[in-house]
């Protein structure tokens, strides 16, 4: 990747903190530490791949980077522009610049609104067309996402799965966006209609020489799909490189065991290699262990583990570790 | 191994809905050996679960069994009546669910639930179920068993509640498990612990498995044999070595292709992906369920349901498929 010009989008400590409140009556309050300094950067035209297990705060640093709720501490840069300066009227003109993808293309469509409405409204309010010619844009739309023009008129519920998703896709896509956060746009949907997905993002991709931030859970498609890949755990970042980099020899011990974790679709391998399992749950967000957040469960963890937060640092491969063994 | 535990014959499972017939399995006929593990792949809708839970009357009121027999250690699950199928479910057959949280009661101590299958099938006293409870929990790997016998469900996570309902189904020292879809709600990192506890107390305690899953990458060192289901049929059928290594069925053969792990040795930038989308089960089947989505169909598959046959040259190998195309000789055209 040109790592040489200015990256596209950039996040430098971002935090977010959520205050909750427990006990039967609420009468405790605490803090969940869904994101805790996370620092990265995106350049034009690349897909950096965020992946984590649930409750990582994968998804919560995608929304903090849209604003979709303002991170707690920290900057985010568009095209070295600090988003969490700018009052919600401010921001208006570069939302349209920056867009999502959800999980669940269920509850993302508005059920009583055709799919021709659904695309019309965020071009009509960010007045990109007007009224008497916005429906030739929705049919580019649609055809840009293999739909054809009979769709328009039609509601979410007379569509499959994998055609809604092809619905919010193409409205992410009206405002011709320079960059998507794609939050597991695959997770919901059976296998035979996710490669099918993933193609069609990859397509559009190159059409519209659009930049990704391709959060999943799934590891394997995350291979496929993204450049770079950041792996997180318990709200802070864990390991960041090229994706030939974490995942033929990731450094983290975390890395590895999730790498290590997952599924072969190969019953020879699968039978003989020896999988090293994690002992153990995720511990909760709202008091994590201190030093390294990952220490109770690491194999190679010690004393300095348990009481040192490890250092955001760069190796000499370009890669990104916090850890104090590597 | 080898002697025959689990025989269905042509199960037929309809569901009614709105006045109309909805046809979820439609002629099902597999066995499972002793100590054999079976998976089962599909993707949502296909009958895998409805398959399972019709063996075990556990379905909807909704649905209804229309024909077909499984003799389970010879004698026919779909014929007994309430008390009979009580005797067995839990006791020679455990079943584990997909999600754990709403399976196990939120107001019963996990000791007592665990220990309530051995007071029913056993009548062993509330002692005897408590300590073999303890026993169960610690070979399902939950740490400090004692104390936790007192925990309610909600103070396990997730891959520990999971535990608890793999103890529950060992429970009687059953002859068969059925896991559907144990592992989806759980992350990757859980789920390895799962898999890896599941197939350690296999090779300890002898027990067959079916395990139900839509993710083929996972059944791969889990499983001996392999079951690919669509629309209500099993349309391929064979050793697990032989599902990845020869596929036959035009579906399976998508379903590898479209696998991002499965194709990453081969760099491909593009993922083959099966164009369309599952059929509506509404109607009854009149041609092959797969035709509109299958590249290489002709004219019989239009007209014509294909059954389960062995394939050609490998007779011996109980390698099935259900199509008239010959996957293989195709390929090795293009």
């Amino acid at each position: 990747m040109n790592t040489n010009t200015q990256p596209l989008i950039r996040a430098v400590n971002l935090v977010k903190y959520f205050p909750v409140r427990l006990g039967a009556y609420g009468e405790k309050k605490a803090i969940v530490h869904a994101v805790d300094k996370v620092s990265f950067e995106i350049h034009q035209g690349e897909t950096l791949g965020l992946v984590g297990e649930s409750g990582c705060g994968k998804s919560t640093a995608g929304y903090s980077l849209l604003q979709l709720h303002r991170p707690t501490s920290g900057k985010c840069y568009y095209r070295e522009i600090d988003l969490t300066a700018l009052s919600e009227k401010e921001l208006r003109p570069y939302r349209q610049k920056i867009q999502i993808i959800f999980q669940d293309p269920y509850s993302t469509l508005n059920p009583r609104m055709t799919i021709g409405a659904a695309l019309a409204e965020p071009i009509l309010a960010h007045k990109l067309a007007a009224k008497e010619t916005v429906m030739t844009r929705v049919i580019t739309l649609l055809n840009d996402v293999g739909l054809t023009e009979k769709t328009v008129n039609r509601y979410p519920h007379e569509f499959s799965g994998g055609q809604r998703q092809r619905i919010c896709i193409a409205r992410s896509l009206a405002c011709e966006p320079e960059f998507i956060v794609c939050d597991e746009p695959i997770s919901a949907l059976d296998v035979s209609i996710q490669a099918q997905i993933i193609n069609l993002m990859q397509d559009l991709q190159e059409k519209y020489s659009l930049t990704y931030l391709f959060i999943a859970h799934d590891l394997s498609v995350v291979k496929h799909i993204c450049n770079r890949v950041g792996v997180m755990y318990l709200g802070r970042m864990a390991e960041m490189g090229e994706k030939e980099q974490i995942f033929a020899e990731p450094k983290h011990p975390y890395t590895r065991a999730l790498l290590s974790a997952v599924p072969v679709p190969n019953p020879h391998i699968e039978k003989t290699r020896k999988r090293q399992v994690l002992g153990g749950d995720v511990p909760s967000a709202i008091e994590p262990p201190g030093g390294c957040h990952f220490h109770p469960r690491c194999p190679i963890a010690d004393e300095k583990c348990k009481a040192v937060v490890p250092e955001w640092r760069q190796m000499g491969d370009g890669r990104w570790v916090a850890c104090h063994k590597v | 191994m080898g002697e025959i535990l689990l025989d269905v014959n042509d199960l037929k499972t309809r569901f009614r809905s709105r006045g109309k017939l909805i046809h979820a399995v439609n002629g099902v006929s597999f066995h499972v050996n002793r100590g054999e593990t079976l998976g089962v792949v599909g993707e949502s809708g296909c009958g895998k679960s409805v398959t399972m839970l019709s063996l075990l009357q556990l379905l909807p009121p909704a649905a209804q069994i229309e024909s077909g027999t499984a003799l389970f250690n010879r004698q026919d699950l779909i014929k007994m009546n309430f008390r009979q199928i009580q005797k067995v479910r839990g006791g020679k057959v455990g079943m584990i669910f997909q999600d754990p949280m709403t399976c196990l009661n939120p107001v019963l101590k996990i000791g007592d639930q665990v220990g309530e299958a051995l007071i029913y099938h056993r009548r062993v006293t509330k002692e005897v179920a408590l300590a073999r409870a303890i026993e169960l929990l610690r070979l399902v790997g939950i740490p400090d068993p004692e104390q936790r016998v007192k925990d309610y469900p909600h103070q396990f996570s997730g891959g520990m509640r999971q535990r608890a309902m793999i103890a529950m189904a060992l429970a009687c020292e059953p002859d068969l498990i059925i896991a559907d879809e144990p592992t989806t709600a759980l992350d990757v990192t859980i789920q390895a612990q799962i898999v890896e506890l599941v197939k350690d107390l296999r090779d300890r305690l002898g027990v067959a498995i079916i395990w139900i899953t839509h993710d083929l990458s996972l059944v791969a060192g889990l499983a001996d044999r392999i079951m690919v289901m669509y629309a209500g049929l099993i349309v391929e059928e064979a050793k697990t070595e032989d599902i990845f290594d020869d596929p036959r069925h035009p579906y399976t053969l998508g379903l590898l292709s479209a696998l991002p792990a499965f194709q990453a040795e081969k760099k491909v930038r593009r993922l083959a992906s099966i164009p369309g989308s599952p059929p509506d089960l509404r109607a009854q089947p009149i041609s092959c369920p797969f035709v509109p989505r299958c590249p290489f169909a002709f004219e019989r598959c239009h007209s014509e349901v294909p059954v389960l046959m062995p394939i050609k040259g490998g007779e011996g190998s109980g390698h099935r498929i259900a199509c008239f195309a010959d996957t293989r000789e195709w390929r090795a055209k293009a």
